[in-house]
């Protein structure tokens, strides 16, 4: 039997010349910001990364509060490569976070969000949420001191929201402290609900991506070149993602990801505990809102507003709808600014106080 | 595409020059030592590590009171369940108590007076012989001694 029997077999059965057709003449437009195509396709290749990587964790690993701490502990000093499986693993998740912000804000700041791909935006809103719930459920699963009190933190700030937040509390703790019982739900929600919550977005993303093509900025819409999808830019993408592939196995090599001390709940919180980095922003706010503003108590109405932006992230497409008004233009991208500013600058306090 | 005209296509084609098909090996050789540096790690993280097992020797299988004549009892040894059997003539008999046919365990029959395995019936007798079912070969069969009130087996 030879190939072309094979492949002919395949195509009356499954039509692959169409598809192949179809993948030959997609194409990507060629500008001075083409760069940030590769983004997306960057985030995508480390979440293959965490998929692969977190379902060999989960030969080993044992989700309780008496067996998680030990089970992490054998995977990184028994298990062949287990130390690098489980740094990869972390150090993955915070590359794919950090490269989702970058293709966020490079989608927000050059506007591909126009119509006709407003539901490919607000699905990518929904990824960036469900992978920051992926970041928090996975932090809690060593068991360790720092992901104990940062949970607790985490899911009490849940807790202030008014009326429906001591409800999600003890619906996220599965009681109203956090204990084994958290930690047994953290990863339930960590390996089913959040992939398959994650698999029908990332579908729709995908599939609304290949539907609308890349989109090209206002300015460059009569003058800009082609790449074929198939090599040149795949190729390309490849390139990245050894690149990250490298960068990945350097920095587990060379900062493995700490495993810590095993949580003890009735232990202090040990000193300078700090949330992950992309909480940092939040935390760093919290910390310096005073006690009372205008009666209303201080950490609420933080936690409310960065509610209310989170929720106003959905909306961008409705509100900037023409891409004509340049004053809307204007008040967008300054609006962008301040919050890229605002991330960054608290981020770095954060970090450095 | 019959073999006569691929033949032709493969003339049709200019002689890729040496250059070329080095760069070629290059490049696949590098991309089997990444795939190879990728997947390594991979399957060996994948097979289980070797846990050492207790090499215990002897174990205190029973408190004489725990078994009276013509009854048995499964007992930890090391890692791996063992069979103790006080016989209805007085003698106390010890076994592996893993089924030699497919690692069920095995438990001690007063009626028949037999180590019987439930999962396919495998029948030994109280020597630990195969003598009925499916089992291939006899249960591994362990030193018993009394040490006062304790039962103690001992791996020959």
């Amino acid at each position: 039997m030879s190939i072309d029997s094979i492949t002919n077999w395949l195509d009356e059965r499954l039509s692959i010349g169409a598809l192949r057709s179809l993948a030959q003449k997609k194409e990507v437009p060629v500008h001075r910001h083409s760069i940030w195509y590769y983004f997306g396709g960057m985030t995508l290749f480390l979440f293959v990364v965490q998929v692969s990587t977190g379902i060999m964790l989960l030969l080993y690993y044992r989700p309780s509060a008496e067996n998680a701490f030990e089970s992490v502990q054998f995977i990184i000093t028994e298990v062949k490569f287990g130390w690098l499986i489980r740094s990869v693993h972390s150090w993955s998740a915070n590359l794919m976070i950090a490269t989702l912000f970058i293709h966020l804000f490079s989608v927000f700041f050059l506007r591909a969000y126009h119509k006709p791909r407003e539901i490919t935006w607000v699905s990518g809103v929904f990824l960036l949420f469900i992978v920051i719930c992926f970041g928090f459920s996975g932090y809690l699963l060593p068991w360790n001191k720092l992901a104990f009190f940062a949970t607790k933190v985490g899911t009490e700030i849940a807790g202030v929201v008014p009326v429906v937040g001591r409800p999600a509390l003890r619906f996220l703790r599965g009681g109203d402290d956090v204990t084994g019982a958290t930690l047994t739900r953290f990863f339930g929600f960590h390996v089913a609900v959040l992939p398959a919550t994650a698999t029908v977005f990332l579908g729709i993303h995908l599939a609304l991506v290949q539907l609308h093509g890349m989109h090209v900025p206002k300015k460059f819409e009569h003058n800009h070149g082609r790449m074929k999808f198939i090599p040149n830019f795949i190729l390309r993408d490849l390139i990245g993602w050894i690149l990250a592939i490298g960068v990945l196995a350097a920095l587990a090599a060379i900062f493995p990801w700490e495993l810590g001390e095993k949580a003890d709940p009735f232990a202090p919180a040990p000193a300078g505990i700090k949330p992950e980095w992309y909480f940092l922003f939040m935390f760093q706010t919290l910390k310096w809102l005073p006690a009372k503003i205008a009666g209303l108590d201080g950490e609420v109405l933080g936690i409310m507003t960065f509610n209310v932006i989170a929720a106003l992230l959905f909306v961008v497409p409705f509100v900037d709808r023409d891409a004509e008004n340049r004053r809307l233009h204007l008040i967008f991208n300054v609006i962008g600014v301040i919050a890229l500013l605002f991330i960054v600058v608290m981020t770095i306090v954060g970090y450095v106080t | 595409m019959n073999p006569d005209t691929r033949t032709n296509a493969n003339k049709l084609r200019p002689a890729s020059p040496p250059r070329r098909s080095f760069l070629d090996f290059l490049l696949g050789t590098s991309a089997l030592a990444t795939l190879g540096a990728i997947f390594y790690p991979i399957f060996r993280f994948m097979s289980p590590p070797q846990i050492v097992e207790s090499a215990e020797n002897s174990v205190v299988a029973a408190k004489l009171s725990e078994v009276p004549p013509n009854s048995g009892k499964i007992f930890k040894f090391g890692n791996k369940p063992g069979i103790l059997v006080h016989t209805a003539a007085g003698e106390f008999k010890a076994f592996s108590a893993v089924c030699t046919h497919l690692e069920c365990i095995v438990q001690y029959r007063d009626d028949t007076k037999q180590i019987w395995c439930a999962c396919h019936n495998g029948q030994y007798n109280l020597s630990g012989q195969n003598i009925g079912g499916p089992p291939p070969r006899p249960l591994e069969e362990y030193q018993v001694n009394t040490r006062g009130d304790d039962v103690v087996v001992t791996r020959a």
